[in-house]
């Protein structure tokens, strides 16, 4: 197992109560074993402890990206939440740490995190 | 036009680096455009409720002081012009103050125009049987007594009406973030409502730049690696007539503007991205491709665009109460159990002295509590040191301010080892609820107006 963040970047965002977590392959190989294996049901079971509702995801082949959507997950959100993360600026470096069953993984296999 | 139109983005948000106008002009005198945007989804409850207090505090007075930045490099013959949503609840009040500092600074001849029609709250407050919530389907009537702001995201119409009609400063309330951008290049390229493809690019390269450094290296997932990260670059897009754009920065800055970082940007705060709904086009983001065209340069092409819908998008916000958050450090063995525990009795205390909070929250920084019960790197017993932060929200403000005088006493009376109580009692804030919704095309009136030559 290794953490998501070395096959993929990710950046997260809010909307309301909403926030979205958008996931990028870093290699075209990890961009085809995400889309099979990062499931909206993984990310939503995932992010449980935060009070999700149904998570919506979305491809973006173009962008060997996938884009999820999580209603609810910010505890009111903007002014309302008491959280210290309440806008969930947070919520991509956390799935990133998400172990995940990578076939061949270490980084080698998996492609180190490419320099900007 | 033919040659690509230089826009530069100075400020993602409001309270961005202050003089980011000013050094990216120093840098790169052949901008055409800055943009600055300084409207957030709540930052117009802010606004109104500072201009409780203070009549010219209904806009973002750092602008004004960005206009005075300017002044020397204009008096100097610069070109560059200004578009940006400073004004707030207030852009005729923001660009008043413009022309003070301009008149001051003895430029006369830069023209400052506002637009206006955002503010629909009247309409709201007419008709709280309609404007549902367009996230939960909730009636208005729900909170419309409460309604203390309700401004609808205008397009590029009025902010392009103005550049053409002379202006080189545009001040607008609430307009959809993009349109910042799309405004001075549907004026420079002659683009027209039906240019859909156009004006999805220009949508989506005001979206990558709206946000600032963001857009060179800012928020990276790989920061650490980011060159120059210390002092990262404001960006400029390049927009060709045919709405592809080239994402770049000025030289000399920070930063790196990759691939990686730009697809970053692409998919911020976006939901569908087959359906980026925008004021001036309904977007797709699926076709765009995007490359590496050089070193810190990064090329978007392909948007495509369709007409955008027949509503505006409307953010409303309504008064929800108070809320403030107490934080101290607590230091020792034992830090974490130390800590919860004193903040468990705060609340106690609280609740025996007679207060009642609809929510509270007691958080221990430094065990993952940015996503509590996600991600834990280690056992909490083997902290030396957590910062505690306890949080309350009330319907009234009195239990709230009660509250934020029972944070100090943990100096004396919490664990050994509390520390770190030097910003004083807790702040009490104004709790906005989001309230967002749809307003047709039809009943709202945007419009634009050059406010004359700086001068009495």
């Amino acid at each position: 197992m290794i953490p998501l963040r070395e096959i993929a970047f990710a950046r997260s965002g809010d909307k309301g109560d909403s926030a979205n977590v958008a996931v990028f392959a870093r290699t075209p190989a990890a961009y085809a074993w995400l889309r099979a294996n990062l499931t909206a049901a993984a990310v939503e079971g995932y992010f449980k402890p935060l009070g999700v509702g149904t998570v919506a995801r979305y491809e973006v082949p173009n962008l060997e990206a996938l884009n999820f959507v999580l209603p609810g997950v910010l505890a009111g959100g903007g002014s309302r939440s008491l959280r210290i993360d309440s806008q969930g600026k947070a919520l991509a470096m956390a799935l990133l740490e998400l172990a995940v069953d990578y076939p061949g993984a270490g980084r080698g296999a998996a492609g180190a995190p490419q320099s900007p | 036009m033919e040659r690509p139109l230089k826009i530069a983005n100075a400020s993602g948000f409001w309270g961005d680096q202050p003089d980011a106008a000013a050094r990216l002009v120093a840098a790169a005198p052949d901008i055409d455009f800055l943009t600055l945007d300084y409207l957030a989804e709540v930052s117009l409850s802010i606004m109104a409720i500072l201009r409780e207090r203070d009549s010219r505090a209904g806009y973002a007075r750092d602008f004004v002081d960005v206009v005075g930045s300017l002044c020397p490099s204009w008096a100097r013959g610069a070109g560059t012009r200004v578009v940006t949503n400073a004004g707030g609840l207030d852009p005729e009040g923001c660009a008043r103050a413009c022309l003070g500092v301009l008149r001051a600074a003895g430029l006369p001849r830069i023209r400052v125009a506002v637009v206006t029609g955002d503010d629909v709250l009247p309409a709201l407050r007419a008709a709280p049987g309609g404007f549902a919530n367009a996230e939960t389907g909730a009636p208005l009537s729900d909170v419309a007594p409460r309604l203390a702001t309700a401004n609808a995201y205008l397009g590029y119409g009025p902010i392009a009406e103005a550049i053409r009609g002379g202006a080189d400063i545009v001040v607008t309330g609430r307009v959809a973030d993009p349109s910042l951008t799309v405004g001075p290049c549907a004026a420079a390229f002659g683009w027209g409502p039906g240019d859909h493809d156009r004006l999805a690019g220009a949508t989506v390269a005001g979206h990558v730049i709206e946000c600032g450094t963001q857009a060179c290296g800012g928020i990276s997932t790989d920061w650490l690696e980011v060159p120059g990260n210390q002092d990262i670059g404001f960006p400029v897009a390049e927009v060709s007539p045919d709405g592809s754009f080239v994402v770049t920065k000025p030289a000399g800055t920070g930063g790196a503007v990759t691939v990686q970082a730009v697809k970053e940007q692409l998919l911020y705060e976006i939901g569908d991205p087959g359906r980026y709904l925008s004021p001036d086009a309904t977007v797709s983001l699926l076709s765009l491709r995007v490359a590496q065209a050089g070193p810190d340069r990064v090329s978007v092409s392909g948007a495509s665009g369709r007409a955008p819908t027949d509503t505006y998008k409307v953010s409303a916000t309504y008064r929800d109460g108070f809320k403030a958050h107490g934080m101290v450090t607590v230091f020792g063995h034992d830090a974490v159990r130390k800590a919860r525990q004193a903040g468990e009795g705060v609340l106690k205390r609280l609740r025996a002295a007679g207060c009642a909070y609809r929510e509270h929250l007691v958080e221990c920084l430094g065990t993952g509590a940015s996503v509590r019960g996600i991600v834990s790197r280690m056992s909490d017993t083997h902290l030396v040191e957590t910062v505690l932060r306890v949080s309350v929200a009330a319907d009234e403000r009195a239990p709230v301010e009660r509250f934020a005088r029972e944070i100090a006493p943990l100096v004396t009376c919490g664990p050994q080892g509390v520390t770190g109580y030097s910003t004083g009692r807790p702040r009490v804030l104004p709790v906005f609820g989001y309230w967002p919704t749809l307003i047709a095309k039809s009943a709202v009136s945007p419009a634009s107006r050059i406010l004359g030559e700086a001068g009495p």
